[in-house]
């Protein structure tokens, strides 16, 4: 690890893409993660990298899937009404297995909505914006320090699994400035993935000639390409969920689950509960795909509510549920509109709950 | 007695527009709303608010309005003219907007001869999200997707819109204008009356590119936007009528 | 320790950099640190604030609804963000342009004429420099000393403006030091 520097969540989301080896970026503005895309339009020009600004998202998600196939470590940074574009490009890119790296700093929604933090694209990251059976592997940093650490790990998890990584941010994360160590390498990571020669496009030059396509005709090679999915999502789940607990040692009154910056404003809101009285704790779920199912299931042994804290008006709740399976009452409490509630408002919202149950 | 010689148009509201100082959206929308009221439109118009810094257009209007996903407004346009034949339906759109996303659904609402018109202004640059670059921007021009100056090598030559529609057979009338000086006003209105009219009559599709400024994106006084738009945009943009009815077959 | 401070004025009057001149100072002192922007459609209204949290442990919420201090630098930020600070709080009020008076009777209050400050030591512009001189002198969030030395460091390819800044830093860490 190098020095510690200031950074804007957004710069550093560029800067760590480099640092990971990245050296393609394509992109179309949006706010509130458009800085991501002027930093990279700096840096990459200095470190001999591509940087595109495509005319529309549509076209972004093709660029990724171009150079993904092309065994070209490459990322995209957007927002929320962006990647509703993007999400037919998700499908053919999961499907033809690239392992491709985008960020979604969401805004609230649904429609134009607004650019204040949210995290009501949850359904649309971990249950697939595209058609088709398909996961992409979803990480939730909650500081800018922990978005640096996951862009590292995407794209290594990307190539290891040889599927798409998507990071989910919001608009806190991408517009706040803290300090961040970033990373060093002994040898700086290769801007190729590894082991491309065998499926990527790079000119059939004394091999087989290579194919990356998502056509299947035939339905018992369309079922068992399916089947190859399945297995490899089964390895991911297996291998790469990933949380934080905090004070979840002992019996409680209630388990908070939060991920992101609504986290953070649940951590501080826990110290008010707890001078209440409440005996709390939180996981937090970093892997929102795979999620921590098992993990919740067992803390739901031992505490009275399980409340889901989100910014928006109750998606991660149904995971929660499906982990709890009814063993204990699981309340939520969000907010919407660009609306991040304060720490106190939180703590309320988590008596009234307790008290309704 | 006292006789009215300048009035608010009926098609406009009353609020105050949120523009930047020098910017000519404000310019533009004026024109649209004395155009509605002369030819008495204002009861069947229907209005197509834009993503980008127009986005709230509808604010300033007295007149039905639909607010688009960002570059889809020609394609909301033709469901409502396609639906409501009789309604007056026109298109508010930024070069990112009409000319980079929304590329496909401006030229095959224009290819198809859909009967709306199409309001363009064309100021260069992204302006709603803080200065990118855009399809239009000057070779050499600074925006903060192009710290250096648009590389013409990387990117391509600004795209001239009203050109390049003008080589399709079925619109009616595609005019380029600019409205930074008050000369340049009077011009714009004529075209724009022309563009509503041929809609009124039943004709196919009509586009009226305004060159227009951005101040606050372009980090320049008003005064200095003017100069800019004048020196640089007006030798790549010509001004002109590049299409009109007659020569339809 | 922790050290909550909202910084607002006008769009241009170097709210947002005072902030991140803040942030950098308290980095170097190895403090944990988030500067936070209000980012949206505020910021075409012509209003910019933005917050800065140092602490020593590391920082949870980000929000910070009820900050230990502000520094207002016009009358629309005194309204906003007078009544938010917390009981015995300090506000910082630029009197060059506030004509409103704080209501507050259970905060420490340091008027400051900022601009009047920075125009007499020549350069209006500066005003942000001497409001942060003094909010460092009320509340001690990081050392002056570390204060001076990162607005040197941020300004190094301005040398022109390095003598300018050292004297609004101390113009305002004197004038807010007599009030305390
Ligand atoms: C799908 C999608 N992508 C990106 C955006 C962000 N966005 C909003 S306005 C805009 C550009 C507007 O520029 P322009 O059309 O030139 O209009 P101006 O603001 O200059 O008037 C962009 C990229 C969005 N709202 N939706
Ligand atoms: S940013 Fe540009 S286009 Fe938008 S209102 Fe300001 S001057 Fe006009």
């Amino acid at each position: 690890m190098g020095k510690k520097v200031l950074m804007k969540g957004n710069e550093a989301i560029g800067e760590a893409a480099i640092l990971a080896g990245c050296r393609a970026y394509f992109c179309y503005p949006i706010t509130p993660q458009t800085e991501v895309a002027e930093y990279l339009a700096r840096r990459m020009p200095e470190v001999g990298g591509t940087f595109l600004q495509g005319e529309s998202e549509v076209a972004v998600s093709y660029m990724l899937f171009g150079a993904g196939g092309a065994g070209v470590k490459v990322f995209t940074s957007s927002s929320s009404p962006g990647i509703s574009l993007m999400a037919e490009g998700m499908s053919y890119i999961a499907t033809a297995e690239l392992p491709i790296v985008l960020i979604n700093v969401m805004r609230n929604g649904p429609g134009l909505g607004g650019i204040l933090p949210a995290q009501a694209d949850y359904f649309q990251a971990t249950k697939g914006a595209g058609h088709g059976d398909y996961h992409f592997i979803v990480l939730a940093p909650s500081s800018v320090q922990e978005a640096v650490d996951l862009i590292v790990k995407s794209f290594d998890m990307a190539e290891k699994y040889s599927n798409p990584v998507m990071l989910v941010a919001d608009g806190m994360i991408g517009q706040m400035m803290e300090p961040v160590e970033l990373p060093t390498f002994d040898e700086p990571p290769s801007p190729y993935v590894k082991g491309h020669e065998k499926w990527a496009t790079t000119g059939a030059k004394g091999r087989e000639r290579n194919l990356v396509k998502t056509l299947f005709l035939n339905p018992h090679e369309g079922q068992d390409h399916n089947v190859k999915l399945q297995t490899k999502y089964k390895e991911i789940e297996a291998n790469e969920i990933a949380f934080e607990e905090i004070d979840t040692d002992g019996d409680l009154d209630v388990l908070l689950v939060s991920f992101g910056t609504m986290a953070r404003v649940c951590k501080t809101a826990m110290e008010s509960l707890k001078a209440e009285g409440v005996k709390v704790g939180m996981l937090r779920p970093i892997s929102l795909w795979p999620f921590p199912l098992q993990r919740i299931r067992d803390l739901a042994d031992k505490t009275k509510l399980v409340v889901s804290v989100e910014l928006s008006m109750g998606q991660m709740v149904e995971d929660v549920e499906r982990a709890v399976q009814g063993k204990t009452p699981v309340g939520f409490f969000g907010r919407a509109g660009g609306i991040v509630p304060t720490p106190d408002e939180v703590k309320d919202g988590i008596l009234n709950l307790m008290k309704e149950s | 007695m006292a006789t009215t010689v300048f009035k608010r148009p009926e098609s406009m509201s009353t609020n105050i527009t949120h523009y930047c100082p020098g910017c000519t959206h404000g310019i533009v929308h004026r024109l649209v709303g004395e155009v509605l009221d002369e030819l008495g439109l204002r009861e069947r118009a229907i209005g197509i608010a834009p993503v980008g810094c127009s986005v709230l257009c509808y604010n300033y209007f007295n007149i039905d309005f639909q607010e688009s996903a960002h570059g889809r407004a020609p394609a909301m346009a033709t469901g409502i003219k396609r639906t409501r034949p009789d309604t007056i339906v026109f298109t508010y759109q930024g070069d990112g907007d009409l000319a980079s996303i929304g590329t496909n659904e401006l030229i095959h609402a224009a290819n198809r001869g859909e009967r709306i018109t199409t309001v363009f202004v064309n100021n260069a640059i992204y302006g709603m999200t803080g200065g990118q670059m855009a399809p239009t921007t000057m070779p050499g021009q600074v925006t903060t997707t192009c710290p250096m100056g648009r590389d013409v090598q990387t990117m391509g030559h600004p795209l001239r819109v009203s050109e390049m529609l003008a080589t399709l057979k079925t619109p009616s009338y595609i005019a380029r204008v600019a409205v930074h000086k008050p000369s340049y006003v009077i011009e714009a209105k004529r075209a724009l009356k022309k563009a509503f009219q041929y809609q009124v009559e039943g004709r196919c599709y009509s586009l009226v590119e305004f060159l227009s400024t951005c101040p606050t994106n372009w980090a320049m006084t008003p005064s200095q936007s003017t100069k800019w738009l004048e020196d640089t945009m007006l030798p790549y943009y010509p001004l002109g009528e590049f299409k009109t009815p007659d020569e339809e077959e | 320790m922790q050290n909550e401070v909202v910084i607002a004025g006008f769009g241009g009057q170097g709210v947002l950099s005072a902030g991140q001149i803040l942030a950098y100072s308290a980095m170097a002192e190895g403090f944990n640190v988030v500067w936070l922007p209000s980012y949206g459609p505020e910021m075409r209204g012509g209003t910019a604030n933005c917050s800065v949290v140092v602490s020593d442990q590391p920082i949870a919420s980000p929000i910070i609804p009820h900050p230990g201090a502000a520094i207002v630098m016009n009358n629309p930020s005194l309204e906003r963000f007078g009544p938010a600070v917390k009981a015995g709080g300090i506000i910082i009020i630029n009197t060059s342009l506030i004509n409103i008076k704080c209501q507050r009777d259970d905060v420490t209050q340091i008027n400051i004429g900022a601009n009047q400050v920075a125009m007499d030591l020549g350069n209006g512009k500066a005003a942000n420099m001497v409001i942060l001189g003094a909010y460092v002198a009320a509340t001690k969030a990081v050392s002056f000393d570390v204060l001076k030395a990162t607005v040197r460091e941020k300004f190094a390819r301005k040398p022109q403006f390095e003598e300018l800044n050292m004297r609004a830093l101390d113009a305002g860490f004197e004038l807010a030091g007599k009030q305390m």
